[in-house]
């Protein structure tokens, strides 16, 4: 699987680069700056690729800046974002596109490597996986999502954490079945009809973010 | 018709108490040139002074707040605070430009006071006199030794006494007229002599920014020893746990894998929560959402995140300094903190418009009111951080509710 990595912390960005080849994928480039990031992203089409938000030259939300002008050009190109910091800003401008294959993550999640790992998987695969704190404020404070049971809000958190359904049931030593079950229930609680363009998953996410 | 009784006979009135507060001009006068020289010979004269100098702020006082009624307007006080001790308190008396303006106003009210009062009643007497002739001339059948003015002035003549009744209506309206303009004629010149100088309010806001500098100055330094405690404390400390347990793991790795993977496994969780201790540190000195995105988009996040809905109306596209920017936002989230703990509000509209030279900052929420900035130490932080900047708190939080906090922060356009 192809990969770009675009992280100005020489230390980190090795680690990332190293950890990533040693998991299997092809690191095609590693950019220590912001300034050819869209460009590097439209020309490349990765896979997949880990973005730190904050890049040189100006410091400040470049990274995420540049990946959603990338996006605009090639739709639906996965993309990581990592940062030091979780914003509910930033991650309902990550998801505005509506297009799925977007993650959000605290730089802290790379220590736990098989799920990082993992939720690289899965953005690559299309599906979009928020940090468990950007969740969780949304679920302390949304209270449109009283209409959710405490199990299908814990369906529905485990979810925007990019989880498949095996792993849920397993998180939740419950069937898959009634898994899928509990997700058909909030889709229909949060008005997402059934259709064929399979980003129930993100939208369900969008859903709260946008309340 | 009574209301205008009332109010001459009020103003006939004010007009005496502008005489008799400059009544004691020839007194403190001489009690003051007396002492100044005196005081160099004999400790007597201080204390003649300091009497003096007390009184004579005591009727400036008295005229300032008149003279703020007539005027609509207030007279700030322009005295400095003076040193403690007899002695040097009457050397900052001496030379303080505000006791020989003082002194100057004075004796211009004891001529002033004087006269108005004359001309306020003389002024009434002849009215009354004119409007009576007449009658006078009728009811002193025979010539008196004594006559009144008027008689005397028109001889008895009855046509010339009939003539002088439309006069005296005349200087009756006068007399009704002329006091509200002597009194405000008193109050203008109190507010100009009265009132601080330039160079004495200049000097009032030297020392008032040489205060706030140094509350900024203390509470920046109070800030950097909880960052350094923190630091210290948290995240270094856990860091060194981490160290240890990747030591102690290297040791057993071979011979007991089990314990190594434990140790790994706290050594891991302890690097977590120092990076979390580091994410809040950072948080706490300087939001990176301000940094990124300003106060506009700085605001917005606070918004997101509150657990009550926020309206915003953000007027505001450019970026400011980095110190304004940055109180304008402690402010703003300190007031949102206190709306969504102390209110109980389910509403919150934060407004924020740039005018060029300031800006202005507005928090309010439909709870229960009754905030006031001496409870809590929300409000006397916010007013501290803006009164670092020359910027105003005005709170309006009646009890019942609702709250709102008005802020005024300068910024250079």
């Amino acid at each position: 699987m192809r990969v770009l990595i675009a992280e100005d912390q020489p230390l980190l960005r090795d680690g990332l680069t190293r950890m990533l080849t040693a998991y299997g994928f092809e690191v095609v480039v590693a950019l220590d700056d912001g300034s050819q990031l869209t460009e590097a992203l439209v020309e490349h089409r990765p896979d997949v690729s880990v973005i730190d938000v904050r890049l040189p030259p100006s410091f400040t939300d470049e990274g995420l800046r540049s990946v959603i002008a990338a996006r605009t050009e090639v739709p639906g190109l996965p993309v990581l974002i990592l940062s030091q910091y979780v914003e509910q800003l930033y991650a309902r401008e990550l998801l505005s596109d509506r297009a799925g294959g977007v993650g959000y993550l605290l730089k802290d999640r790379i220590g736990d490597v098989q799920q990082f790992i993992d939720a690289l998987r899965q953005v690559a695969a299309g599906a979009t996986v928020m940090d468990p704190e950007v969740v969780s404020q949304l679920l302390q404070q949304r209270s449109s999502l009283a209409v959710l049971t405490p199990r299908e809000r814990d369906v529905l958190r485990l979810m925007a954490e990019g989880r498949s359904n095996a792993a849920i049931a397993a998180d939740l030593t419950i069937t898959e079945k009634s898994v899928s079950n509990h997700i058909n229930a909030l889709f229909a609680k949060l008005g997402l009809p059934p259709s064929a363009d399979g980003h129930r998953r993100v939208l369900a996410v969008l859903a709260y973010l946008n309340q | 018709m009574g209301w205008r009784f009332a109010r001459g006979a009020r103003e006939s009135g004010q007009l005496l108490v502008g005489a008799v507060i400059g009544l004691p001009a020839p007194f403190l006068l001489a009690m003051i040139l007396l002492s100044v020289p005196a005081s160099l010979v004999a400790g007597l004269g201080i204390v003649v002074f300091g009497v003096a100098g007390t009184l004579l702020r005591r009727l400036a006082n008295v005229q300032r707040d008149r003279a703020a009624a007539l005027l609509g307007r207030p007279i700030e006080r322009p005295y400095a605070d003076h040193p403690e001790g007899l002695l040097p308190r009457a050397r900052a008396v001496v030379s303080d430009t505000a006791t020989w303006r003082d002194l100057a106003w004075l004796v211009s009210q004891f001529g002033l006071g004087i006269a108005g009062l004359a001309a306020g009643l003389g002024l009434w007497l002849a009215a009354v006199e004119c409007l009576t002739a007449p009658l006078l001339r009728a009811l002193l059948p025979a010539r008196t030794g004594f006559d009144p003015a008027v008689l005397e002035f028109t001889g008895r003549s009855t046509l010339l006494g009939w003539l002088l009744v439309p006069v005296g209506a005349g200087l009756a309206l006068l007399a009704y007229r002329l006091p509200r303009h002597l009194l405000s004629g008193q109050a203008r010149l109190a507010a100009a002599l009265l009132r601080p100088t330039s160079a004495a309010q200049l000097s009032a806001r030297v020392d008032r920014l040489t205060a706030t500098r140094a509350a900024a100055v203390d509470a920046s330094a109070a800030e950097l020893r909880r960052i350094e405690r923190d630091l210290h404390d948290g995240a270094q400390m856990r860091l060194v746990a981490v160290r240890m347990n990747i030591g102690m793991a290297q040791d057993v790795l071979d011979a007991d894998p089990a314990t190594a993977r434990a140790l790994m496994a706290e050594a891991s969780a302890s690097a977590g929560s120092a990076l979390t201790e580091l994410r809040d540190l950072v948080r706490g000195i300087h939001p990176p959402m301000l940094a990124d995105r300003g106060l506009a988009g700085a605001a917005q996040a606070l918004a997101l995140s509150s657990s009550i809905p926020v309206e915003l109306d953000l007027r505001l596209d450019r970026r400011l300094t980095a110190p304004v920017e940055s109180a304008a936002y402690f402010v703003l989230a300190e007031s949102m903190v206190n709306a969504i703990r102390h209110s109980g509000a389910t509403l919150i509209q934060v407004a924020v418009a740039d005018h060029g030279h300031f800006l202005s900052l507005a928090v309010h929420d439909n709870g229960r009111g009754g905030a006031h900035a001496g409870r809590g130490t929300g409000l006397r932080g916010i007013q501290r951080r803006l009164s670092a900047f020359d910027g105003s708190l005005r709170i309006s939080s009646p009890t019942g509710g609702p709250t709102t906090l008005e802020m005024e922060l300068p910024c250079a356009s």
